[in-house]
This record gives C-alpha cells, sequence and structure tokens, in this order.
C-alpha cells in the first residue's frame, strides 16, 4: 500500500505563555495532529507493508519536520517549497500539494491531521481530495478495516460517531483518539540525517505561476489583530458566600 | 444574493422537531444573511438538501427571518449527508443561480462540505468565522488563528460566491429581529439525477453519544476538569454540577489521555474548541494548548487551588480554593435555589 501523509511546520505555541507571539522567532514543531497520522501510516505499513512517503509545503526549514517523520519510520520525504508559493491562501496550497502528489503518481491512500494548530481552517485536505477527485473522510478516530479496494472508518462528529465505508483511493483526516505517536527510534534518527529530501518547485509541478502562492489564492487578509488574552478577574482566596453567588448568578443568567 | 446553507440538527435532544429541524447556528446565520443582504440590497436564500421536506413548517420557521428564496433539493439519496453528492447538488446550483455571498455554520458537516465546493468552485472560503460584515461590496470575514491569539480579516474580492463558515454564538447579533413575513417566498425546486448523486463513500451506521445529554458545541454552560480531579470517579461531580446547572462536561487533554473520560469531551488544541457563555474550569491548570480551546469564552470561573495556576490569567472569577469543597457547594446552593 502507497500511503502519502501531509504534514505541516508549524509555531510551537504552547511554549508561549506570556503575551503576544513572535512568529519568526518562535520554533517550529511538525503540527501535533499531524504526528497522528504519521503513526496511522505507520501501523498500516506494518500490516500490509508498502510505502510511506511524507510530504509538506513550507520554507527550506520544513526539511526538519520531514526528517523527524522518517525518523520515526517514514520511508522518504517530499518538500514543497519556491518562493513563488509564499503567501498562499487555503486554495492556493491544496492546488500546490495536489499537483505535487499528481507528480508522485499512484497511491492507496492520503493521511492529514485534523487540523493544523495555527491557521487552524482544516480546509486544505477536502480540498487537496476535490482537487484530485477521491473521496474524504474528515475526524477519522479509528479504520476498522482497510484492504486495497476500500476502508471501513469511524469519524467522530458532534453528537456521535459514523462508521463510514470509503473506496480506496481515498483522503482521510485524523483526530488525536486514533492512536499514540511512537518516538523516533536512534537507527531512525541516523537514517533520516542520511535521507535526502527532494525539493519541488514551481518548475516541477504542473501549473502556472498564476496558480499559486499569492497570485494563485482567492482570498486576501486586509488587516490582523492581537487579541489580549488576559482578562480583569475577581479571584476570591476561599469560596465565600459571595463568590458562590456571584457563580450561581452568572450561570443562571441565561442568555 | 446572499445565501444560508439550510443544515439540518442531528441533536435530538436539543430541538422541538417540527418546530426547527435546524442546527442552532441557523438562525443566527439567517439573520445576519438579512443584514448583510439589506447593505447589499440583495435578496436573502436558504439552501436546503435533504429528503422528506415538509414546507409548510419551513415556511413559518423562515419567515420570521425575511427569505426569498428557498431552494430545495429532496432526494432520497440526500437523507443523510454524504459530502460528495452534497458538493455535486450544491455546486450545480450556486452555477446556476450564482449567489454572491454564501455562508454556512461551522459544524462538521459544513467543515467538510464547504472546503470541497470551494475548491470545486475555484472560490475563497474563509472558516470558522466570528464575525461578517460588508465593506466596499464586499464580505468582510474575521476569524481568530493561532489558538484565538490573532485574528485576521479577510476578503474574497474576485471569485464569486464569496463563502465562509460562522462558529455557533459567535455572531453578536441582537436577537434575532422578527421580520415581517415576505408575502411570497418564492420556492425553487432542482432534482438530480442518479448519477450526480453518486458518491463513493457511504454511513453505514451512526452511533449517538449518550455521554453527552447536551453538546458541546452547543452546550450554554460548559463544566470542564483537568489533572486537579485526580480521578475517573471523581469527574462525578462535575457531571453532577454540569446536570444540575443545564451544562456539558469537559476536560482538557490529560484526563483524556489517563482515559478517566473519552476524547470527545476534550476542549483544547488537539481538541475541540468551545465559547459557550459560561466555562467553569475546574483543577485546570491552564497550559497554552488548552486555553487554545477556550479563551474566547464568554465568562471564564476558575476553580484552583494553585494560585499561581495560569488559568487564573484568563479568569473573569477565580476561586482559589480545593475543588472538592467548592464545586460541591455550588451544587448545593443551586438546588437550595
Amino acid at each position: 500500500m502507497k500511503i502519502i501523509v501531509c504534514i505541516k511546520q508549524v509555531p510551537d505555541i504552547a511554549r508561549e505563555v506570556e503575551g503576544t507571539i513572535d512568529l519568526l522567532n518562535i520554533a517550529s514543531i511538525i503540527n501535533p495532529l499531524d504526528m497522528y497520522a504519521i503513526e496511522e501510516a505507520l501501523r498500516i505499513r506494518q500490516k500490509f507493508g508498502g510505502e510511506i512517503i511524507v510530504i509538506s509545503m513550507g520554507p527550506i526549514q520544513a526539511k526538519n519536520g520531514i526528517r523527524e517523520a522518517i525518523s520515526m519510520g517514514a520511508d522518504k520525504g517530499i518538500l514543497i517549497s519556491d518562493t513563488n508559493f509564499n503567501d498562499a491562501d487555503t486554495l492556493a496550497t491544496a492546488r500546490t500539494i495536489a499537483a505535487a502528489i499528481k507528480r508522485i503518481g499512484k497511491f492507496d491512500l492520503i493521511l492529514c491531521g485534523k487540523q493544523a494548530i495555527d491557521g487552524e481552517t482544516a480546509q486544505v485536505p477536502p480540498q487537496i481530495a476535490e482537487l484530485l477527485d477521491i473521496p474524504v473522510v474528515t475526524f477519522v478516530r479509528r479504520i476498522e478495516e482497510i484492504n486495497n479496494k476500500y476502508a471501513k472508518v469511524e469519524r467522530i462528529i458532534e453528537v456521535g460517531i459514523e462508521e463510514v465505508k470509503v473506496f480506496l483511493p481515498t483522503l482521510l483526516t485524523v483526530v488525536k483518539e486514533i492512536n499514540e505517536p511512537r518516538l523516533p527510534t536512534l537507527k531512525g534518527i541516523l537514517r533520516a540525517k542520511q535521507t535526502e529530501i527532494p525539493v519541488w518547485g514551481l518548475a516541477l509541478l504542473n501549473l502556472s505561476a498564476d496558480e499559486v502562492g499569492i497570485k494563485g489564492s482567492a482570498t486576501q487578509v486586509i488587516r490582523t489583530a492581537t487579541v489580549k488574552q488576559k482578562r480583569e478577574g475577581n479571584i476570591f482566596h476561599s469560596a465565600t458566600d459571595e463568590s458562590i453567588e456571584l457563580i450561581t448568578s452568572i450561570c443562571n443568567n441565561s442568555s | 444574493m446572499v445565501w444560508i446553507f439550510g443544515e439540518f440538527s442531528r441533536d435530538k435532544g436539543a430541538r422541538p422537531l417540527r418546530l426547527n429541524p435546524f442546527h442552532p447556528v441557523v438562525s443566527e446565520l439567517l439573520t445576519k444573511g438579512r443584514e448583510l443582504a439589506d447593505k447589499l440590497g440583495e435578496e436573502l436564500g436558504i439552501v436546503i438538501l435533504g429528503y422528506g421536506i415538509d414546507l409548510t413548517d419551513f415556511c413559518l420557521m423562515v419567515s420570521d427571518f425575511g427569505i426569498d428564496k428557498i431552494y430545495l433539493v429532496d432526494d432520497i439519496r440526500l437523507s443523510d449527508f454524504n459530502v460528495e453528492p452534497y458538493t455535486s447538488v450544491i455546486t450545480k446550483i450556486v452555477l446556476k443561480y450564482k449567489p454572491n455571498i454564501f455562508i454556512a455554520g461551522a459544524t462538521s458537516l459544513s467543515r467538510t462540505l464547504f472546503p470541497r465546493i470551494a475548491a470545486r468552485l475555484r472560490t475563497g472560503l474563509t472558516t470558522d468565522c466570528t464575525a461578517l460584515g460588508v465593506e466596499n461590496g464586499l464580505l468582510v470575514q474575521t476569524r481568530p488563528a493561532f489558538g484565538g491569539n490573532i485574528t485576521a480579516t479577510i476578503i474574497c474580492p474576485y471569485m464569486k460566491p464569496q463563502m465562509a463558515t460562522v462558529r455557533y454564538k459567535a455572531l453578536k447579533s441582537p436577537k434575532s429581529k422578527i421580520q415581517s413575513p415576505k408575502s411570497k417566498i418564492q420556492i425553487i425546486r432542482e432534482s438530480f439525477t442518479k448519477i450526480e448523486l453518486n458518491s463513493r463513500t457511504q454511513v453505514i451506521k451512526f452511533i449517538e453519544d449518550v455521554t453527552q445529554k447536551i453538546n458541546l458545541d452547543t452546550a450554554d454552560i460548559i463544566v470542564a476538569g483537568g489533572m486537579g480531579l485526580h480521578s475517573r470517579e471523581n469527574f462525578k461531580i462535575l457531571e453532577e454540577l454540569a446536570l444540575i446547572v443545564g451544562g456539558a462536561v469537559a476536560s482538557s487533554r490529560p484526563p483524556v489521555d489517563n482515559g478517566w473520560i473519552s476524547y470527545s469531551h476534550q476542549v483544547g488544541q488537539t481538541g475541540k474548541t468551545v465559547r459557550p457563555r459560561v466555562y467553569i474550569a475546574c483543577g485546570i491548570s491552564g497550559a497554552m494548548q488548552h486555553l487554545a480551546g477556550m479563551s474566547s469564552s464568554e465568562q471564564i470561573i476558575v476553580i484552583n487551588n494553585n494560585p499561581n495556576a495560569p488559568i487564573f490569567k484568563i479568569a473573569d472569577i477565580g476561586i482559589c480554593g480545593d475543588l472538592f469543597e467548592i464545586v460541591p457547594k455550588l451544587i448545593e446552593r443551586w438546588k437550595w435555589k
């Protein structure tokens, strides 16, 4: 089985406890939700054999994430990187990644994390599926059965669990519940260091400069603002009657 | 034209079935949709896909919002949500009637469907918006990112429709103003061939989550627990408090990882993002990953015995003390009320 895992390098916002986030100087990590996609690919390969290709779109530093995935056990990686791709919105991003997947050729399964912790749009995976004309199942918490023809999976939605049968090739987005990602092995780390990671730019994809990056984007960000998280808390140092009354009245005061 | 996607609710407990079969976000979207349509001098339409739809109920329900048109596709193959036929149907009616704006709720359904539709139409989509407006004739969409630390305001200037999904309870619109019912709501029915409704996915069964009486996504009050609860058994007191205040139970990540409560209750970066009216955090220290999922709640109440717990920084009201004393006090007070 040939499995493609899409990962994204994201700023490690969890490290930034105080105040605003300095996006330029913050450490990058693999999007935490993508770790579950990598792990699930490794588990499927354990059963069926095959190949896992990890792809990521981003700056050259995104090679680090691909190397980490290889150190966990992925077979190889491709970085999709070109200054023409800068400032792509979700549509241009999905178009670029879909073009790279077309270049990879035949595959059985694409796995992605549910969403990235920075943009939080959850938009790119279904759009990749659409542009490749394959089915998509989002928020998968368990793969019950998978073979060369179809998969039976459970997806988590607001009110419960849906069991879905989907024909391959398909794209699945996974949630944290699906597994527990393994740590890299020493052998894996050494292998990752030695693995060449090819960089695919615009010239290698069957796309024009107008279809990618900011030019290929349908949306534009016109302004951003920082949200002040701190609140003027009314803090009590014990459970006084007044504090209990206050909480009760807030809960009671339905909108 | 401004279009709203009329998603049906699957939350059986939360609605009088006959009167309002829609997800609660739909009425918020219709109110906002009317406002946007008026600003642009356009009509307001709702798109409904399903099977065996009784239009008399719908007209009654939606007439309060000043809807001009209902676009209806009634087909047995659309009775349950399925992303491929839903995408085919909606893109075809969009291409036929060319709405200017198309908005849905940011539910798990629309978060799957709308990206796919936008990609097929090669148009822009802004998901999870918390505010919508009109500037220079364009839809201006504001959404949070980076765990609620940043908001971005986005436009889609050249492609149509301008598409957005909006979080439930995010639009701080005034109580839905009752519009004078339109003398005539135009109903436009569209039908599709079997081939157009083909799908490569099939829902085999649906298992309702019985551990939640009220969904986290729609709850007015959420009572959440963290490591301060110490055990699976202790979540019972939170369940008791939630039951008595009419809320839902949530958790930070560690109790889920310890198997004390199921993943569907997890709030935060790798779980759900919620914004209830009241969020009561009990024994949660307030790691950034948790705050990312709840910091935009309207009122945040913190109960924690560690005065240095970072979660106090985002508290509206905090009690520094033992949750096993304070939560029972709240329950008692509520019973006595």
